[in-house]
This record gives structure tokens, C-alpha cells and sequence, in this order.
């Protein structure tokens, strides 16, 4: 780091020239060579900008579907999601409504069911690609923690749902749509040995492992889906935030006959 | 077909013996009434009691001490501590920066990911050494598997100045001569004659000074958590105090655009 030369923000995403009368405000800016205020603004669909702000190109049309078809079954994981209630715990106490965003993702991030579960999923990908008896060793004789790190170890066979009984009708629509609109040879792979990877896993499969495996042939690294899979379950915890903030806290569960203090 | 869910069990079942309100107005922590047998603790104490189980005003001290020295320096150039100052800048909230700043002391180059793992390092390196490995053979292992050892080298400067006041306040309230702090120094020692060169951090030297309290990396992680906070919020407060947009702006000719040049027209 020098301190004579002009520190600079280097980035392959994003370009910008100035207004002529103002060199801290942008005249035109360019996401991965496309001028976005000139042409994607007009042309491109909202799904389209983000496959393109992740991958710096154009989705194919079976791209932008299976990104799309994702999106949807994201948006809202439901008021009873971990993540939903802790956006709505927020509004019930009136509190800011970005806190209610901060908690979603925040609790939406974690092993279970969370964004940290489609990593390790799609670091299984990686490792197993479709080889069912590589799933089979990996679910069975899990990767360990080498160093301590923030995250707790993963509890259950990542991609799938430890409280489950059978695979949820929404998560088998999903996964027959995703591979209808997107052709992505290892959702179709996970629709074939779904029912082997159940029993290998003791528990059904979760929209988490539905997603990693859009994502795995969509070519996302992990890191891209665990940031793409944090974004698309917003909208729900937003929503039903605002709606739990309108209606107050009485009319929100407290549990008051459910909490037990142990002697 | 009758098939019952784990979770039935747990339906408005939550049971625990962490603490509590009830609806008389009584408060347990720990099985301890917060009013009566808590209400002279200082805010550390209760913290340490609350996320270890510890009761040790002598713990409680050393992790304040560390609180002052350690973690909250105010300046805003410093990248937990700069999000608040752009809280600040864009007229968030001091909560808001707050919440952003802790999330973001998470970190790997610093903050709490160092921490952990510090503490966690001179555990297992204490414990390979009872098993009759040296020094060196460990330290190296652990470079050789993760490129790294937490607790030794630092982003921008080599030396860390917080050291020595650290150590001073340590030994000022009767800490700093237990086996894991001279760990902590013997592997410094050994990395500073070898060809890495890194310095000891203050992460090692609070993970050494809190191992031999027996603290567990988690204990010390679950500690740690707030204890950057002190530093962000100045910096939040000085931002918002300041002209708002103002917290070093940057021109459009501040961003060096790596991708290609050619200009790409969507295809509809």
C-alpha cells in the first residue's frame, strides 16, 4: 500500500465514467460490459441482471428459467420458516425494518435449512459430483472440522431435512419444475437417486439440496450461492414482517404456556 | 397412514434451564435470581456468568481490561468499525451500525474468527505437547495444513502495540504466568527465528491469558462477540455528527474496472 498513490476499488464487475459536472456522480455505468441505464434497464428482466452481476454474462434462455423458477420457490420460505420469524419478531416489537432483514439473513444463514446448508451441499457436489456411492461414503463419514471455526458442525446430512418424514410435496414440484424449464443434468441426477440419497441421508430431501443442485448446474461457486440463496428468501421475511408489525404483538405467538424453567 | 414428526414433542415445549422471565416478575439466570443474588454484579460479570457459567470477578476484569485495550480502537478506517462510519454517513441508525459492525467482526484477518481459533490452537498444541511432540514439529504441522497459525502475524503492520500494555494490565491484576500464555510467547519465539517471520497478535496472547482461566474457545468466542462495539460507535457518532455523504467519497475515477473494455449490447 503506498500512500503517495490514489487507493482504488478494483473490480471486474462494475465500470462508470463521470458527469461532465461531476466527477462523484456516474453518467453511465456498465455491469460486465453492459451499459445498465441504456440497455438492461430496457431489455433485461430483473432475474437476468442477477444471473449477470454473479456471472458477468447473458443467461441462456434455460438458465434464465432455472434461475427464475428458483427465485419463485425461494421468495417466500413461509411464516413458520426459522428465518420469517425472526423477520416478523422484529416487526411485532416495532422495530426497524432493516433489523427485519439483519435477522432473516441472519438466522437464514445458519446449517439448518440455511444458506451455510447449501455450501456444505454444494461442496458435496463438488466432491461426490454423481457418483452415488461417493454420496454414500460422504454422508456417511462426513468431513470434519479441521480448525475451530465460527460455524458449528453440520447436525445431519447436508441438503436434507433431519425433521423431516417424507419429502414435501413443494420441495418435489420444485424439483420437477427446475428440471423441466432448466435441463440441468444434476437436478435430474438428485430426481433419480433421490429416494436412495433419502436413505443414505435417514431424512428426505430439503429445499436446501434442491437449491444447491440448481445452483450446482447453473455453475454458481459456493460462496455465490450461499450469497444468491440469502437474497432470494428476502421478500418473504419482508413481507410478513410488515404484516406481523401491522397486526402487534398480541395478535403474535409468545408462548406463554410453553416455556418451561427446569427447577 | 399414521406418521408422527420429531417435532411434535416440542410443540409448545421449551425447556430449559438456561433462565427466564415469568409473569410474577421473577428473573433466573443460571438458576440464580437476577434481583437477588445478581444484582451486584458488574455488567462483565453477569456477561461472563450468563455466556460461561463462570462466576470470577478476576475473569470478568481481565476481559475487560482486554474489552479497553484490545478491541475497540476508534478509528474508522479499520473495516468493522468503518461500517458503522457509514452507517453514520448515510443517516442509518446506531443500532443498525451496531448489529452490521458485530456481524462483520466475524472476520478472518481479525476479530472473532482469530480469537477462536487462537485459543483453540494453543489447546491443541498444549495437548500435543503433553503427548510428547515439540514445539516446532506442531507449528510447522499447523502451517503446512492451513498456511497459517492463528494469533501470529497481523494485516498492515508487523508488530502489534497492544501487546505489551495488555501483558502489563495482566500482570497488574496477578494474570500472565500460566502455561498457556508462556505457550503463546514460546511459539512467537520459535516464529520469529524461523524463515515465517510473524509476530505474536493480541489474539494469542488473550486466548493464552484466557486458557489458563479455562476458558473454551467458545467461551471466549461467546465473549468476544460484543466487544468490538466500543469502537464503532464513536465512529458511527463522528460520521453522523459530520456532514452527511461525506465519510471519504469516492469519484468515479476511483474505481479501476478490471473486466473488458468492449462495450456488449443485450440480446433480446
Amino acid at each position: 500500500m503506498s500512500n503517495n498513490q490514489t487507493e482504488q476499488i478494483t473490480t471486474e464487475i462494475w465500470r462508470e465514467t463521470p458527469e461532465s459536472d461531476n466527477p462523484f456522480a456516474a453518467a453511465s455505468c456498465f455491469c460486465g460490459g453492459y451499459d445498465v441505464y441504456g440497455d438492461l434497464l430496457k431489455n433485461a428482466s430483473y432475474i437476468d441482471y442477477l444471473y449477470l452481476l454473479f456471472k458477468q454474462q447473458q443467461p441462456t434462455p434455460e438458465q434464465s428459467a432455472l434461475l427464475e423458477g428458483l427465485a419463485v420457490a425461494l421468495a417466500n420460505p413461509g411464516p413458520r420458516d426459522h428465518s420469517v420469524r425472526a423477520a416478523m419478531s422484529a416487526g411485532v416489537g416495532g422495530s426497524t425494518h432493516a433489523s427485519a432483514l439483519i435477522a432473516a439473513l441472519s438466522v437464514g444463514a445458519g446449517n439448518l435449512g440455511g444458506s451455510r446448508e447449501v455450501v456444505h451441499t454444494m461442496e458435496y457436489w463438488q466432491q461426490c459430483g454423481t457418483s452415488l456411492e461417493a454420496w454414500q461414503q460422504l454422508i456417511k463419514e462426513p468431513p470434519q472440522l479441521g480448525r475451530e471455526d465460527v460455524w458449528l458442525p453440520m447436525e445431519h446430512a447436508p441438503g436434507f431435512d433431519p425433521n423431516g418424514v417424507s419429502c414435501p410435496t413443494p420441495v418435489k414440484q420444485t424439483l420437477a419444475h427446475l428440471i423441466d424449464v432448466g435441463k440441468g443434468s444434476h437436478l435430474q441426477w438428485l430426481n433419480d437417486n433421490r429416494t436412495a440419497l433419502e436413505e443414505f441421508a435417514g431424512c428426505p430431501l430439503a429445499f436446501s439440496g434442491v437449491a444447491a443442485a440448481a445452483l450446482q448446474d447453473l455453475e454458481f461457486l459456493p460462496e455465490q450461492a450461499e450469497m444468491l440463496f440469502l437474497l432470494l428468501r428476502l421478500p418473504g421475511a419482508a413481507v410478513h414482517s410488515l404484516e406481523q408489525e401491522r397486526l402487534g404483538w398480541r395478535k403474535y405467538p409468545f408462548f406463554a404456556n410453553g416455556f418451561k424453567l427446569n427447577p | 397412514m399414521s406418521v408422527h414428526s420429531k417435532l411434535e414433542k416440542f410443540e409448545d415445549n421449551w425447556r430449559t434451564s438456561m433462565g427466564g422471565w415469568s409473569l410474577e416478575g421473577k428473573v433466573v439466570l443460571r438458576g440464580n435470581d437476577v434481583f437477588k443474588e445478581l444484582n451486584n454484579s458488574s455488567w462483565m460479570e453477569y456477561l461472563l456468568f450468563a455466556s460461561t457459567g463462570k462466576k470470577s470477578p478476576q475473569i470478568a476484569r481481565l476481559m475487560e481490561g482486554m474489552w479497553v485495550i484490545c478491541t475497540s480502537f476508534p478509528d474508522p478506517r479499520i473495516w468493522n468499525n468503518r461500517v458503522s462510519a457509514l452507517a453514520g454517513t448515510a443517516r442509518s441508525t446506531g443500532a443498525l451500525a451496531a448489529a452490521a459492525s458485530v456481524a462483520v467482526t466475524e472476520a478472518t484477518i481479525y476479530g472473532l474468527k482469530p480469537i477462536k481459533g487462537a485459543t483453540d490452537f494453543l489447546y491443541r498444541a498444549d495437548k500435543r505437547l503433553a503427548e510428547g511432540e515439540d514445539l516446532e514439529q506442531i507449528v510447522r504441522a499447523e502451517l503446512k495444513q492451513y498456511r497459517s497459525v492463528y494469533g501470529y502475524g497481523r494485516p498492515l503492520v508487523t508488530a502489534d502495540e497492544r501487546v505489551e500494555p495488555m501483558m502489563n494490565f495482566a500482570r497488574s491484576i496477578g494474570c500472565g504466568e500460566g502455561k498457556y500464555i508462556k505457550l503463546a510467547f514460546a511459539v512467537a519465539e520459535y516464529l520469529a527465528a524461523s524463515r515465517f517471520k510473524y509476530q505474536i497478535n493480541i489474539a494469542a496472547v488473550c486466548a493464552g491469558l484466557l486458557a489458563d482461566e479455562e476458558l473454551s474457545p467458545m467461551d471466549f468466542y461467546h465473549m468476544a462477540t460484543l466487544a468490538f462495539t466500543a469502537g464503532a460507535m464513536p465512529c458511527f457518532i463522528d460520521a453522523s455528527n459530520q456532514q452527511e455523504g461525506c465519510f471519504f467519497p469516492l469519484r468515479t475515477a476511483r474505481l479501476n474496472y478490471t473486466g473488458g473494455e468492449a462495450v456488449k449490447h443485450w440480446r433480446v
